[in-house]
C-alpha cells in the first residue's frame, strides 16, 4: 500500500523539511532552533558521527494474542510506512544504520486482549545501537503495545506507528533508563480515517532522553491523544518535542504532558507543536503542559506553539505551566491535621493522578504509582526522615 | 473541658511599604459549648485573626498568646495545632487536584487521631456525614474543592468539622456566598457540633443573617484590628439595625 500522503507544502518553522539523505542533515551546533535546549555534548555523539554496533540492546517480545511480531530486513516493505522522513540528523543516522526492523501487525478486525510488550534493556555495550520498530495496526483492530526501555544504552531509534481506517491504538513509551543512558527517539504516527491513536511517554531514567513525537492523520475523523508524564532528577536532561499535524478534516488532537523536576540540574523540556492546515476544516485541538518544580536548581522549559491556516475549526487552545508546590494547598492539607510530607506527598500524586486515570494501562498503573512513590523519596521526603 | 485563649493578640503581614499591622491586640476567650459571633466591616482583620490561629504562614505573629487549654498554640507548626484540636473552615477552600476527598478525609481523621480509622465504621460515618449536608455519595471521588460549587465547598467544610471533631472550630464567613438552603443545611451542621458535642465556636462573619439560625452566646464588633465592643445576642440585632457606622468612625 502507499502511504504517500498529498499534502501542499507549508512554510513552517515547525515544519522541516525531512530527508533521508544524510548530507541534508549537517552536524547541529547546538544554535539551530530544534537543538537549542538539547545538551549535544552529553549526546554521545548520535548528532554527529558516533559508530552504531549491534548489541546495544537486548529486545524480549511478549506477543498478546492474535499479534505477530516479526524482524524484517532493512529493505522491507514496512519501512517508512508511517510516511516518517527523518527531519533531523539523529533520526537519519538511525534510518540507515539500522539493520532491519521489529514489525508489530495486529490484524484486521481483531479485539486484542492485554498488551504486547517489547522489552529492551541496555548491555551497556561500547557502541551506539540504531532500532526500527514499525507497528501496524489493521483496520477497525484494537489493542495496545508497550514499549519499555531499562538498563544502560546509548540508543537512536525510529519507531513508526501505522493506524489503518478505524483502528484503536494505543502505543506506550516508558523510559525507565539507568542513570548513564542516552536515548535519542523519533517517533511518528500516521492516523487513519476514523481510527484513534492514543500515544503514551513516561521519561524517569537516562541521562540524557530526546524524543520526537509526531502525528498527521491519513484521512478524515481521526483521533489522537498524547499524553506524557516524566520526572527529571538531579542532573537529567529530559526532552519531549511533539508535533501534531492536522492534514485533514474533522481531526482531534488532545496533548497532556505533566512533568516533575528536582534535584540541581535536572532539566525538562516539552516542545507542543500543532499545525492546522488549509484543509483541516472542523478540527479540534488542545494541547497542555505543566510543570511542578520539587526543588531549587531545576529548569523547566515550556513552549507551545499552533499555526492555524484556516479559521474553520471546532476549537484550537493550549496551556503551559511551570509552578512550585502550592503554600495553599500545603496549608489547607496541614490545617487537616495532615503533616508536612504527607501533605506533599498527596500533592505529587495528586498532580500525576488524573493522567495515571487517563493513560489506562492497566498492566502499567501500579508501576506508574510506585514510580512517583520512589522518586519522592529521592528529594521531596528527604528532609522529613 | 477546653478552653481557647487569645490575649492581646498583635499580628502583621509583609506588605511592600514594609510589615503593615492588622491584629492590634485582640484578647477573647472561647470555652466548651461558647458560640463567639465575631461581626466586622470589610478590612477590620476577622479573617486574619482566623488565619494567624491556624497559622498561616503569611501572618507574622508580633506579640501576644494563644493558647488551648494552656498549650501555646503559636509555637506549634499548621499541621500540630489541628492535632491539638483547631478547626478552621476557610472562606475560600483550597482546590487539590487529583486527590479524592475520601483519601484527603481519610488521611486527615488518620492524622488528627494518630492511626487509621475502622473502615467499616469510617465509611459509614462518612456517607452518613456527607447526606446530613446534602452531598450525594459521589462526592468522594471527586477531588478535593476542585469544580465545587460556592455551596458544596462551604458544605465539605463543615462535613470536616464534623467528622475532624475538633475542639475549637473558627469559622470564617462560612455563610458568604450561600443561599438560603445551603446557609440551613450549613447551620445545622454546625449546630449538630455544637449542641450535641458542646464544643466552642468562633464564628465570624459580616451578615447577621446566619445568626438567625446559629444563636451567638457573645457577640463581638470587630473594628481596626481589635474588638471594639462586646456584647449578647442582641448586639447583632443592634449592628442590623444600625450597621457599623458608629464603631468605624470611632476607630478613626
Amino acid at each position: 500500500m502507499s502511504s504517500a500522503l498529498e499534502v501542499d507544502k507549508v512554510i513552517s518553522h515547525l515544519h522541516p523539511e525531512g530527508s533521508f539523505d544524510l548530507a541534508d542533515h549537517p552536524v547541529p551546533t547546538g544554535r539551530e532552533e530544534v537543538w537549542r535546549f538539547t545538551p549535544l555534548k552529553r549526546l554521545r555523539g548520535l548528532h554527529d558521527e558516533a559508530p552504531f554496533g549491534a548489541g546495544a540492546c537486548a529486545v524480549e517480545v511478549s506477543a498478546a494474542q492474535d499479534v505477530v511480531v516479526e524482524q524484517v530486513g532493512a529493505d522491507a516493505v514496512e519501512r517508512g510506512l508511517s510516511g516518517l522522513v527523518p527531519t533531523d540528523r539523529v533520526s537519519a543516522r538511525a534510518w540507515a544504520a539500522a539493520d532491519g526492523a521489529t514489525v508489530v501487525r495486529i490484524p484486521q478486525d481483531t479485539v486484542v486482549d492485554g498488551a504486547t510488550i517489547l522489552a529492551h534493556t541496555g548491555t551497556g555495550a561500547e557502541l551506539a545501537g540504531a532500532s526500527h520498530t514499525v507497528i501496524v495496526a489493521e483496520k477497525f483492530s484494537k489493542s495496545t503495545v508497550v514499549l519499555t526501555f531499562a538498563g544502560t544504552a546509548v540508543l537512536a531509534d525510529n519507531i513508526e506507528i501505522v493506524l489503518e481506517d478505524g483502528a484503536e491504538l494505543t502505543v506506550v513509551s516508558l523510559q525507565d533508563w539507568a542513570d548513564d543512558a542516552v536515548h535519542h527517539s523519533t517517533q511518528h504516527a500516521r492516523v487513519g480515517r476514523d481510527a484513534s491513536l492514543k500515544h503514551v511517554a513516561v521519561s524517569f531514567g537516562g541521562d540524557l532522553v530526546r524524543h520526537d513525537a509526531t502525528a498527521d492523520y491519513a484521512g478524515p475523523g481521526g483521533s489522537v491523544e498524547m499524553l506524557g508524564m516524566y520526572f527529571a532528577d538531579e542532573g537529567q536532561h529530559i526532552e519531549h518535542r511533539l508535533f501534531v499535524d492536522h492534514t485533514a478534516p474533522h481531526t482531534k488532537s488532545n496533548v497532556v504532558y505533566k512533568g516533575a523536576l528536582q534535584g540541581q540540574g535536572a532539566h525538562a523540556v516539552w516542545i507542543g507543536n500543532v499545525l492546522i492546515r488549509k484543509v483541516a476544516e472542523g478540527i479540534e485541538t488542545y494541547e497542555e503542559n505543566r510543570n511542578l518544580v520539587l526543588t531549587d536548581g531545576c529548569q523547566a522549559d515550556s513552549v507551545p506553539n499552533l499555526e492555524i491556516e484556516t479559521g474553520e475549526i471546532e476549537g484550537a487552545g493550549h496551556a503551559s505551566a511551570i509552578g512550585r508546590f502550592d503554600d495553599n494547598q500545603l496549608f489547607y492539607l496541614r490545617s487537616r491535621g495532615i503533616a508536612e510530607d504527607e501533605a506533599r506527598r498527596l500533592v505529587v500524586h495528586g498532580f500525576f493522578n488524573d493522567l495515571i486515570r487517563r493513560i489506562d494501562v492497566p498492566e502499567l498503573e501500579e508501576k506508574l504509582a510506585a514510580t512517583v512513590e520512589s522518586e519522592l523519596e529521592k528529594n521531596v521526603l528527604k528532609a522529613f526522615k | 473541658m477546653s478552653t481557647l485563649e487569645i490575649n492581646d493578640l498583635h499580628v502583621s503581614v509583609e506588605t511592600e511599604d514594609g510589615p503593615k499591622e492588622i491584629l492590634k491586640g485582640v484578647t477573647l476567650t472561647i470555652k466548651d459549648g461558647e458560640t463567639h459571633a465575631i461581626m466586622g466591616p470589610n478590612g477590620s482583620g476577622k479573617s486574619t485573626l482566623a488565619y494567624s490561629i491556624a497559622g498561616h504562614p503569611k501572618y507574622t505573629v508580633t506579640g501576644g498568646t494563644v493558647t488551648l487549654d494552656g498549650d501555646d498554640v503559636l509555637a506549634m507548626s499548621v499541621d500540630e495545632r489541628a492535632r491539638a484540636g483547631l478547626f478552621l473552615a476557610m472562606q475560600y477552600p483550597v482546590e487539590v487536584p487529583g486527590v479524592s476527598v475520601s483519601n484527603f478525609l481519610r488521611t486527615a481523621k488518620t492524622a488528627i487521631d494518630g492511626e487509621a480509622p475502622k473502615l467499616r465504621t469510617w465509611v459509614k460515618d462518612v456517607n452518613a456525614t456527607l447526606e446530613k449536608l446534602d452531598l450525594d455519595s459521589s462526592f468522594g471521588t471527586r477531588s478535593v474543592n476542585e469544580g465545587f460549587s460556592g455551596g458544596e465547598k462551604k458544605r465539605h467544610e463543615i462535613a470536616q468539622l464534623e467528622l475532624l471533631d475538633p475542639k475549637v472550630a473558627i469559622l470564617d464567613e462560612t455563610d458568604s456566598g450561600l443561599d438560603i438552603d445551603a446557609l440551613k443545611v450549613v447551620s445545622d451542621g454546625v449546630n449538630r457540633f455544637i449542641e450535641d458535642k458542646n464544643k466552642g465556636v468562633l464564628l465570624i462573619t459580616h451578615y447577621t443573617r446566619i445568626l438567625r439560625y446559629i444563636t451567638p452566646d457573645f457577640v463581638h464588633v470587630f473594628v481596626n484590628g481589635k474588638v471594639a465592643e462586646s456584647g449578647g445576642p442582641d448586639l447583632a440585632d443592634e449592628l442590623e439595625a444600625n450597621g457599623y457606622d458608629k464603631y468605624v468612625s470611632a476607630a478613626v
